[in-house]
């Protein structure tokens, strides 16, 4: 074998792009540890060390209970998503009819209406029955994401013999029950990759939570983490560690769980 | 299983009825609303002058022009950066690959909020600390003028979004047959001469896929535009999103918010028929 020059060019490009990508995020963690005149004098390099910011922006943040409301609103959604569309789409690849597929297009279709299409009249329909809170957050995050999932779940299912369905059938469990304990876990990896999108989608959301939830108290770690920032007035020392502490969250799943959400986010764009 | 009704919309109707509630109807009376001046409180009708004053607003026609460029500049690099990522990580007996996939996909899964706070950061303090020693000027100074402020919006999304994009390229890449290449290998094609006339005409689909999905995820952008400039400097850099939202909630223009929101409707539909209609093409 001959040395190959361009590849180790090739190589090394590529480490220093990852370098570059990767830098963002060690002087953000750099920098959230330093004091406030530590990053005032250089804030490119190591010249302080504190970890009161942490416990400052921990306070501020109220991080407990941002991530709590967070993560109820995150799982509530989520659940009733993967129920409800997991369902609808089980009905619609079983069936053929005309009505039938005119549903279908129908649900699909509705993937097309921008959220900020509808947010005015969403809102306001909400708001005069009086009924902006978590629960309704919770319906609204639902409502949105269904099309999406109903239409992975639909390819899904037409992969999915129906042999299966007699079987189910002949057990003599109800319809409902036969579908959750023998036809839904056919779909494990969809299942996976509806649940992973959604999670992620409406962890990370802040637009609508910050229409709906008007109350401190009930506010997600995203809509926290604006207001704290505008609070910080300019105190980058606690802005950097807050922003370290919502990412935090969001980085142990990832490690937990990457292969799943890498192959969720090719899935969920090329079906 | 379906062979009685009751079954058949037992399963469909949650879905259908949250469709409803929360889609359909609210859009149906968003196209009501956008006849009117609602400002929230009360409302009259007042036909298609919305939209005739939405033809002569500046802000507005600017912040439709702002969002077809900074779309475009994000279009472009994302999906010449993510192809190049995706080349750079599927080479054979490279050690690094699944390190380098890591870092490059991570920075997608970080909410708008917080990627325009950090990015807020770099812009203003790293750029101008490395500007001052390496004395390069055109470091100062970013988010603080209009060409510089719409950049950063842009290179922002470019570091969210390319990770994503190179993903795509990669699943494509990797359904390439591999005797395909070998074979051309036998007969003496160099790389360079594989990846324009064996690999690329492999990923047009990827092309479709990436090319409408920034697109779209442009069009829309909001919590980015939100933290890292906020609009600013003097409306410099506010995308449509943050027009209609300004519009409806900080003017309470409700009626003329809406019909922004009607509008940027039919842009996204003319995108989606744009992909549908390539995609067909494509495969007849």
């Amino acid at each position: 074998m001959k040395i190959r020059p361009t590849k180790f060019l090739i190589t090394l490009f590529a480490l220093i792009a990852g370098v570059v990508w990767i830098y963002p995020f060690v002087i953000i963690v750099l920098n959230s540890v330093k004091t406030k005149n530590g990053i005032f004098a250089n804030p490119i390099g190591f010249n302080s060390f504190t970890t009161k910011n942490y416990y400052q922006a921990f306070q501020q943040l109220d991080f407990i209970h941002s991530f709590w409301n967070s993560l109820i609103i995150t799982v509530g959604s989520v659940f009733l998503i993967t129920i409800f569309s997991s369902m609808a789409a089980y009905a619609l690849a079983r069936t053929n009819s005309r009505l039938n597929s005119s549903i279908y297009y129908l649900c699909a279709g509705t993937m097309l209406i921008p959220f900020q299409s509808i947010m005015i009249p969403l809102v306001s329909i909400f708001g005069k029955i009086d009924f902006l809170d978590r629960t309704s957050l919770i319906l609204m995050n639902t409502g949105l994401a269904l099309s999406l999932s109903v239409v992975l779940f639909y390819g899904a299912f037409l992969g999915v013999p129906r042999s299966i369905d007699e079987a189910a059938i002949l057990d003599g469990a109800s319809t409902i029950k036969a579908f959750f304990m023998i036809i839904l876990p056919n779909v494990k990896s969809m299942t996976g990759t509806v649940i992973i999108l959604n999670a992620m989608k409406i962890w990370n959301d802040y637009l609508l939570p910050s229409l709906v939830i008007n109350k401190d108290g009930m506010y997600t770690l995203p809509l926290k983490m604006y207001y704290f920032f505008g609070e910080t007035n300019s105190q980058w020392q606690l802005a950097l560690a807050g922003l370290v502490l919502a990412i935090i969250p969001v980085i142990i799943l990832f490690v937990l769980l990457q292969k799943q959400i890498m192959q969720s986010a090719i899935e969920g764009a090329v079906k | 299983m379906f062979t009685r009704k009751y079954n058949y919309w037992l399963f469909i109707a949650p879905t259908l009825i949250l469709l409803a509630v929360i889609i359909v109807i609210p859009f149906i009376i968003g196209i009501f609303y956008s006849f009117t001046n609602s400002n929230g409180l009360t409302a009259s009708w007042i036909g298609l002058k919305n939209y005739q004053l939405l033809l002569s607003d500046d802000n507005f026609l600017e912040s439709c022009w702002l969002t077809i460029l900074f779309s475009l500049l994000s279009v472009v690099g994302i999906n010449v950066i993510g192809l190049g990522f995706a080349l750079l990580v599927t080479r054979s007996d490279n050690y690094f690959n699944r390190l380098l996939r890591t870092i490059f996909f991570v920075p997608n899964l970080i909410g708008g909020i917080l990627l325009g706070f950090i990015w807020q950061f770099i812009f203003i303090q790293i750029f101008q600390a490395f500007g001052e020693s390496l004395d390069w000027s055109w470091l100062k100074g970013w988010l603080s003028t209009p060409a510089t402020g719409l950049w950063g919006l842009v290179i922002l999304f470019w570091w969210q979004m390319s990770g994503y994009i190179m993903l795509i390229y990669i699943s494509f890449l990797n359904n390439i047959p591999k005797n395909t290449i070998e074979s051309a290998e036998l007969d003496g094609a160099n790389n360079q001469q594989i990846f324009w006339h064996i690999k690329l005409p492999q990923l047009a689909p990827a092309f479709t896929i990436s090319l409408f999905l920034t697109l779209a995820n442009s069009f829309k952008i909001y919590e980015q535009n939100l933290a890292l400039t906020n609009g600013g400097p003097y409306r410099s850099t506010e995308l449509i999103s943050m027009n209609i939202y300004n519009t409806a909630f900080v003017n309470y223009q409700q009626g003329y918010a809406q019909a922004e929101g009607i509008v940027l409707f039919i842009f996204v539909m003319l995108v989606s028929f744009a992909q549908l209609y390539f995609s067909r093409k494509r495969e007849s």
